[in-house]
């Protein structure tokens, strides 16, 4: 690995059929992170369920439930490395009943891939797999047609996907969306260039996630600082010493800089940025480190420190597009405790303007209940102001969650609108 | 102009420090769970760093079983020395003594799973809300699916389908009195990753991880070394060979492997070249296929 080599984090999501446990396989296994004793596990099981040959999809479940179902329940994380990326898979199911899943999983990821099997196009599961990208704004897409060995590597039918994709997909907000012709049982075009598609001029899968540019995927433009705890050492060599400890959410700052510490509104200047290695001029998303001021200001857990000239909104009332994850379904005007980076207030659910179709992605204004995997647009308000972005602009200060304080649980995640 | 974006370790390690300063902030009364082994002092140096300059603010907490390596045990007051923190430990041999627990019988006994009770013990005497712990997803298909934050009941159970969902990076470790969370800031790294930056770093580590001529017998696939603890076979000889350890758990089920790895750069260069898990060599995991799963839902590290 080289010093400058980047992570990326993806997610996959898929039914049990269309491919994506035996293409995760195949990427784990060419890449050589599947190890001797873990292909022995998979072979023993393999043989004991009768199979014939390894069957590589079982790699990818985890708990003995899902074993035992054959289906994946909830996200599962799996790593591999090449000389050019480090990459973290978030495998989530893709039947709607997991739709949470899809979207805890797709909250973290740089891209999507969406796996679209050549016999049968885009079907119900293809849209709404598109329509939680969009909707978490993953920044990019990549459509696998997968199984083109079952449709004689025929570009006819590739094209005809990405014609019923390109049609749906115009009403989804996606910037960069790819099409890869892929058999991940055979190989082709997953790590090596397939040697049936001559028509394809694209770049294998792999290659297409080891190139892609990935620096601007956080959004460097708005300095964003939420304060998670404060530094005192009390120690001889640092006997006054007060560091906002945090990490940079998005923009860049630099010792100097005049900044302004929402949602009191006092400013001061950058004195410093710390690290247990160095001291730095500046600072950039997502590094964590420790900011030092000019000026004593009463600052704590849940402020935010951002550039004078651009500063985010406080405000009371959000609207926001919630995923409900809870069994509990929503209580009208019940009040949970929303986050909103290191920031902890009071919230009620106000008004539920639609629920989303997540299929036909239809609008339905009568449906006032909001039930486990549910998707809708709500009119939130806080006991106090959040310092907001829109989540189309900023991924970490244009999200929450809701806690429900009766049970501790999260019940709902939420993109600013 | 410089770059504004971060390599992967550098990504990694910010994301541990941000995690740790979340534990810091949403819990009264955390600790870091020390076994002497590479992934908790790894947690130990994040910690370091995610609240330099001033020092870790909560203890270290030990689960001893009594069956250690010794030179782990220096190593351990060493830290403790160095980081000026308290240590707390939970003693597997107390557990024994007081009834709590009972030893297993046989060749193949351990104090693995007895640790479970110690430790549950010790979270709950010290009134512990949260104990930090350096697993990571990649060591076993049971802790894929864990959380960074991840909930216990007050019977120090996980129940992994009803885990909370954790989105984007807002950790939620809201609970109850008697229930406790565990947190796992390097969940994202693999064993690949520990050594590289290990290696970056220059963390100190047990020399038990360089390779040495050591005593050891061969037995279920790997070198167990010789110690006090180990019971022989009559088919079963002493030898003495080159030998690393890739984990550090009990002495008496932590296999060697033969190696010239005697330096950082060495290790990793073999461990990039591995073709079995870290895991492989332990058979506390060779018991079943859902070992860890099971140990794990009890309340296992």
């Amino acid at each position: 690995m080289l010093d400058n080599n980047q992570l990326l984090r993806f997610t996959t999501a898929g039914s049990v059929d269309d491919g994506k446990s035996t293409l995760i396989g195949r990427l784990l296994y060419d890449s050589k992170s599947i190890f001797e004793d873990q292909l022995q596990a998979i072979e023993n099981t393999s043989k004991k369920k009768g199979h014939d040959g390894v069957d590589l999809a079982l790699f990818t479940d985890g708990l003995k439930d899902e074993r035992e179902q054959g289906i994946t329940i909830d996200v599962a994380y799996r790593y591999f490395t090449t000389p050019k990326r480090k990459f973290i898979i978030a495998d989530t199911p893709g039947h709607i009943q997991y739709t949470r899943n899809m979207v805890t999983g797709a909250s973290t990821a740089n891209a999507a891939i969406i796996l679209v099997d050549a016999r049968h196009g885009v079907i119900e599961q293809t849209k709404r797999h598109s329509f939680i990208a969009s909707l978490l704004q993953i920044p990019h897409v990549i459509v696998c047609i997968n199984k083109m060995d079952l449709v004689d590597y025929s570009e006819e039918a590739y094209n005809k996907v990405i014609n019923q994709f390109e049609e749906f997909s115009s009403k989804l907000l996606v910037h960069d969306i790819r099409f890869i012709p892929i058999s991940a049982l055979n190989g082709d075009n997953v790590v090596n260039r397939s040697q049936h598609m001559s028509w394809y001029q694209g770049a294998p899968l792999l290659h297409t996630l080891e190139t892609m540019h990935i620096s601007s995927d956080i959004n460097k433009v708005d300095a964003r600082f939420p304060v998670q705890t404060v530094l005192r050492p009390q120690n001889d060599t640092h006997r006054d010493y007060r560091g906002y400890a945090g990490r940079v959410a998005s923009g860049i700052f630099r010792v100097g800089d005049e900044v302004t510490i929402m949602p009191s509104g006092f400013t001061s200047k950058i004195k410093s940025i710390d690290t247990l290695k160095e001291t730095l001029d500046e600072v950039y998303a997502p590094m964590s480190v420790s900011i030092t001021l000019e000026d004593d200001i009463d600052i704590s857990r849940g402020d935010m420190i951002v550039r004078s000239n651009n500063k985010p909104e406080p405000v009371q009332d959000i609207e926001v597009m919630l995923c409900w994850l809870h069994n509990n379904p929503a209580k009208p005007r019940a009040k949970y405790s929303i986050r909103h980076t290191s920031n902890e207030q009071k919230a009620m659910i106000k008004d539920i303007v639609y629920k989303i179709n997540i299929e036909t992605l239809d609008r339905n204004t009568e449906d006032k209940d909001l039930k486990m995997n549910d998707i809708s647009k709500v009119k939130i308000r806080t006991t106090k102001p959040l310092m907001i972005d829109s989540y189309r602009e900023n991924r970490t200060t244009g999200s929450i969650i809701l806690i429900d304080d009766t049970t501790n649980e999260t019940v709902a995640a939420g993109m600013i609108v | 102009m410089s770059k504004y974006y971060l390599n992967y370790l550098d990504e990694l390690e910010s994301e541990a420090i941000y995690v740790l300063r979340e534990v810091w902030a949403q819990f009264d009364n955390p600790v870091i769970l020390f076994s002497g082994g590479k992934d908790s002092i790894l947690v130990t140096h994040l910690a370091k760093k995610a609240f330099y300059p001033a020092k870790i603010p909560f203890p270290l907490m030990h689960v001893d079983t009594g069956h250690n390596f010794p030179e782990t045990i220096k190593f351990r007051d060493d830290i403790i020395k160095d980081l000026g923190v308290e240590l707390i430990v939970g003693s597997v041999q107390e557990s024994i003594d007081e009834g709590r627990v009972a030893e297993e019988r046989g060749k193949n006994a351990t104090r693995n799973a007895l640790q479970i009770t110690t430790l549950l013990d010790a979270i709950e005497s010290n009134k512990i809300d949260c104990a930090i712990g350096g697993g990571r997803r990649d060591e076993e298909k049971a802790r894929a699916k864990e959380r960074f934050f991840s909930h216990r009941d007050d019977f120090g159970q996980w129940d992994p389908k009803n885990q909370r969902p954790e989105l984007w990076n807002i950790f939620n470790g809201k609970h109850f009195e008697g229930e406790h969370f565990r947190a796992f800031p390097i969940s994202n790294w693999t064993e690949m990753d520990v050594w590289n930056y290990i290696k970056r770093e220059n963390i100190a580590i047990p020399s038990l991880y360089f390779a040495h001529q050591r005593e050891v017998v061969w037995r279920q696939d790997s070198w167990i070394p010789n110690s006090e603890f180990l019971i022989l076979e009559d088919h079963e000889e002493i030898v003495t060979k080159k030998i690393r350890f890739r984990t550090l758990g009990d002495i008496t089920i932590t296999g060697g492997i033969e190696s010239d790895a005697d330096t950082l750069e060495k290790i990793a260069d073999e461990v990039s070249g591995m073709r079995q898990t870290e895991r492989g060599n332990r058979s506390d995991d060779k018991r079943s296929e859902s070992a860890m799963e099971d140990r794990k839902r009890q309340g296992y590290f």
